[in-house]
């Protein structure tokens, strides 16, 4: 295994210092004449990006992602660990299935896979899946959702809660009510009104949270809520955690960034679910990420082929690629404005979404003898998003002709480089 | 005018008293013994419907043919939501043969713009009615027909200002009605005072930032009205829970004879159709001297020559000045979302 | 008939390439008074004779028309318009032009002799056009054209029956008509002349 010696970076935007990755690990003020050296100059090193909520599309679909592309775009993006949603087809729901997509992930290099279990058989929302079957196995499931679906079965998810406590697991609900959102298209505002589009009022999302925390805290477990994208999120979740109770909230990149304005063009690009929102909720997910009521940044990555996507907004499905761009939307919604400092962004997209999803060699602080995930990061320059640039096999990003922020320039995982100068190593 | 017809909004007052003044020419062509003009000889249009609409289908087939044009009639329903690219592969296979217009009829708000934006086609969009968005076309029409009878002064060259002021009440199911969308939004360009009626499930959340009056009481407000505009209430929605039954809706919402009999002498009763009659509007009001619903739909073919004309009658649609740059949907920048937010 | 560069205009110096007026209000009057002569004596009364101008000038000067022949006959001539914009050769090459109106009279055409009345006769297309739309309306017996200024340069074979003025022009010239009503003064103007 190759050597490096990464001179100059700026340790979670700290002072330059040279740090050698060696053996998996990483060696502070070491330095090693067979090393090669990255001149990191201007660069920031963080700890190796966590993804929480991930969609690989394999099996199944791999005609939009498999496995590999989609942890090789993981690694472009600086995500050394990720987690892939259950709503593959086989559902992976059963043992044989996340041991399949957790070999595929070693196998393939990239980028630490770390299956999410469903909850409920085939995400039916009738019958609790293996849960614990699936904790057991070679894969270690941990997260269990059924995303895409809500649990919104009360028995179900009370059920689910406390079943997870026997092996530390924890339930990352999809919040959406499903009755108030049958047939819905966009966030239910004046602007659905006048698009004739099917609206999807924020009660739908904050009222399936508010019933989940009390669950939670009347069972005694770990919630964790997928994708905030209401202002009203944001509040439950801050009374939740201020009244003690163990729940944790993601937010995705393009809900930090992105309005529902951009639904009056019809294109399907911008459907995603949940939906995004007004400015006012971009603001309050943006001051919640900042003041640690949301616990980490999640992708939500999910790759559509073109033809689901080239048609019109009501048949199209929902959902936008986000691994590769994900730090430069945080950096252009968070660090530029001052909201969050390099040191918080490794906390809300390395350690938390580490901490929450019980993974134990990322998320660790840049020092002597942690592993060596890292991921190098330069944050002065810009660039035009081009959605034919992707890694990923689809190509539905809604930032395409966006300019953006930083870049990636290296990623390591466990001391073998995965990305280097900005390409695929 | 814009190259495309997507959305009322898309009509200045110019371009909407120029589409007016248009049909009101093109109307006198029904009492002529040849009734058709060579102005769109050469040209394809495309009726594209991926819903049932015979009459609407039958009113642009009569206004292209009677313009002289050469008419596709392309029915697709039941092809269109299941798969995504139905529209496209249409929309391709439509570009292939050639046409200079498409109206497209479809269950799917914004498919009109997807087919005029997406590249696919370099046609004409004629939006003929699309999910629960708009159905400009309609919209027009009504005016046209408002214009007619309310008008204070006649549709000369420059003679605005017919609906200033005018009351219209449009009634019933708003927020499933793309008619009352396209009316809203057009009534208020050329100068009219709308009120929305409906129960309170049955607006749109938002109406209230409208360019509308909103109000849960018909009766209060039919004796102000110039015009009432009837929407067609669905049986169905009784199942989404938007009202108790059919009975409450029409005693509460339905336009009846003693209803009628508030009304100020000269207003006029109309519908878009198809009615639904004992439903929303009585047989005796629908009937009646008020009533306008056929003359509607003879004054569709009027309006859909003066869209279709206008659009494709020239190297380019007819020019009128717009009062300042089109507005384009709002477009992402890295400006929008700045530093600063 | 003078050549435009010698006919005299109102004082002051002929101004190489302006405008130069060649019929005045009296001119223009005294020349539909010989065109409605013309009409009547060409069709031996009034009886039968449908005017129809071409908008938009043509219309107010097939009102005069029908003003001075109901003043020597006593009779009223139908009289409306005829707008021919959708049969025109050139619709497509320029961007979708307004409609202007047509008004039949009560009667109709057939069987009538038509008078087409325009303000000024140049390539004949637009009498072209004028014939087609004509061939939608009805059957008359037989159409005739009265023009107030024939300025030469035809494209197809039409001729008017009955003229006001003959001017020869050059291509790059324009003849602009001006009637009160429309205008703010009657005249015919050349633009462009060359002096």
């Amino acid at each position: 295994m190759n050597s490096y010696l990464i001179k100059g970076a700026r340790i979670l935007g700290g002072e330059p210092s040279d740090f050698l990755v060696r053996g998996g690990a990483i060696a502070m003020g070491e330095t090693d004449a067979n090393a090669e050296v990255i001149d990191a100059t201007g660069l920031i090193a963080l700890p190796g990006l966590v993804d929480l909520h991930t969609h690989l599309r394999e099996p199944g679909r791999e005609d939009a992602e498999t496995v590999l592309t989609g942890t090789q775009a993981a690694a472009m993006g600086g995500f050394t660990a990720v987690h892939a949603m259950a709503n593959t087809d086989p559902v992976a729901d059963t043992a044989g299935v996340v041991e399949q997509v957790w070999r595929l992930g070693r196998e393939g290099g990239y980028c630490d896979v770390y299956p999410v279990g469903a909850v409920t058989v085939r995400l039916a929302g009738q019958q609790l899946a293996e849960l614990g079957a699936m904790a057991d196995s070679a894969a270690r499931v941990r997260v269990f959702s059924d995303d895409g679906h809500c649990v919104s079965d009360a028995v179900l998810m009370r059920r689910a809660l406390e079943y997870v406590k026997a092996f530390d697991g924890v339930v990352a609900q999809h919040a959406q009510e499903p009755r108030l959102t049958e047939g819905a298209q966009m966030n239910e505002g004046e602007l659905s009104g006048r698009l004739g589009l099917a609206g999807w009022p924020a009660v739908a999302e904050e009222a399936v949270i508010a019933r989940d925390c009390l669950l939670a805290a009347h069972v005694g477990s770990r919630l964790h809520v997928c994708h905030v994208s209401t202002a009203g999120s944001v509040e439950l979740i801050r009374q939740a955690k201020a009244s003690g109770w163990n729940v944790t909230a993601e937010v995705t990149p393009h809900h930090l960034l992105l309005t529902d304005e951009l639904a009056a063009s019809y294109d399907p690009v911008f459907k995603v679910n949940p939906p995004l929102r007004t400015p006012a909720d971009t603001e309050a997910l943006r001051a919640g990420l900042a003041d640690g009521t949301i616990d980490a940044v999640a992708t939500d990555h999910a790759p559509h082929p073109f033809e689901d996507k080239d048609c019109e907004w009501a048949a199209a499905a929902f959902g936008m690629l986000g691994l590769e761009t994900a730090l430069s939307v945080v950096q252009q919604t968070m660090v530029d404005p001052g909201l969050l400092t390099w040191a918080d962004v490794a906390d809300r997209m390395s350690y938390a979404p580490a901490r929450i999803g019980r993974v134990a060699d990322h998320g660790r602080p840049l020092e002597d003898g942690a592993p060596a995930n890292v991921v190098l990061y330069d944050p002065s320059v810009r660039r035009v998003v081009e959605a034919g640039e992707s890694v990923s096999l689809s190509r539905n990003t809604p930032y395409a002709g966006m300019e953006l922020p930083g870049r990636v320039v290296a990623t390591f995982l466990h001391g073998r480089s995965t990305v280097l100068d900005g390409k695929l190593a | 005018m814009k190259k495309h017809l997507l959305s009322a909004a898309d009509l200045t007052r110019d371009d909407a008293e120029l589409v007016l003044r248009t049909a009101e020419e093109l109307r006198s062509l029904a009492d002529r013994p040849i009734k058709k003009l060579p102005a769109l000889r050469g040209r394809t249009v495309v009726n594209l419907f991926f819903e049932d609409s015979t009459r609407t289908r039958i009113s642009f087939e009569a206004a292209a043919k009677r313009l002289s044009a050469d008419v596709i009639n392309f029915s697709a329903k039941g092809s269109s939501l299941s798969k995504g690219e139905s529209l496209k592969d249409t929309a391709l296979t439509l570009e292939a043969m050639g046409c200079d217009a498409v109206v497209i009829r479809h269950g799917a708000s914004g498919a009109p713009h997807r087919l005029a934006n997406s590249g696919w086609v370099r046609a004409s969009v004629v939006n003929a009615g699309d999910g629960t968005h708009e159905h400009p076309t309609q919209a027009l029409l009504d005016s046209f027909t408002l214009y007619r009878h309310l008008g204070k002064s006649h549709l000369g060259p420059g003679n605005g200002g017919g609906l200033d002021g005018r009351r219209i009440a449009i009634v019933g199911d708003v927020l499933h009605s793309r008619v009352a969308r396209s009316n809203a939004l057009l009534l208020h360009t050329l100068g009219a005072e709308v009120t929305l009626v409906a129960p309170p499930t049955l607006f749109p959340v938002g109406v209230e930032s409208w360019p509308v009056e909103t109000s849960y009481d018909l009766d209060g407000v039919l004796p102000k009205a110039d015009a009432v505009m009837m929407l067609r209430v669905q049986r169905e929605r009784m199942n989404g829970g938007f009202f108790p039954t059919a009975r409450e809706y029409s005693r509460r919402y339905g336009l009846d004879g003693r209803r009628m009999a508030t009304l100020q002498d000269h207003t006029i009763v109309m519908h878009p159709g198809p009615m639904v009659r004992g439903m929303e509007i009585t047989a005796d009001v629908a009937d009646s001297d008020r009533s306008v619903i056929v003359e509607q739909v003879t004054n569709g073919v009027a309006v859909r020559m003066a869209v279709l004309y206008l659009l494709l009658g020239g190297s380019e649609p007819f020019e009128t000045p717009r009062p300042s740059a089109p507005q384009e949907p709002p477009a992402i920048s890295s400006d929008a979302e700045g530093a600063d937010a | 008939m003078p050549a435009p560069a010698t006919t005299a205009t109102s004082a002051g110096a002929p101004d190489p390439g302006a405008d130069r007026t060649v019929l005045d209000a009296s001119d223009i009057s005294r020349a539909l008074s010989r065109i409605s002569h013309e009409i009547l004596e060409r069709n031996k009364g009034a009886d039968d004779v449908v005017l129809l101008g071409i908008p938009s000038r043509g219309v107010p000067l097939a009102e005069r028309i029908a003003e001075r022949i109901a003043a020597v006959e006593g009779a009223t001539v139908p009289c409306g318009a005829l707008d021919v914009t959708m049969y025109r050769d050139d619709l497509r090459l320029k961007p979708a032009r307004t409609l202007l109106p047509t008004e039949i009279p009560e009667g109709g055409i057939d069987d009538k002799v038509v008078v087409l009345v325009d303000d000024v006769l140049f390539s004949g297309r637009t009498i072209r056009a004028a014939l087609d739309a004509l061939n939608d309306l009805g059957r008359p017996r037989a159409v005739q054209l009265a023009v107030l200024v024939d300025r030469g340069h035809r494209e197809l074979p039409i001729r008017a029956d009955f003229v006001g003025k003959n001017l020869p022009t050059s291509l790059v010239q324009r003849v602009r008509v001006q009637l009160t009503g429309v205008d703010d003064q009657d005249a015919v103007v050349i633009e462009g002349a060359v002096g």
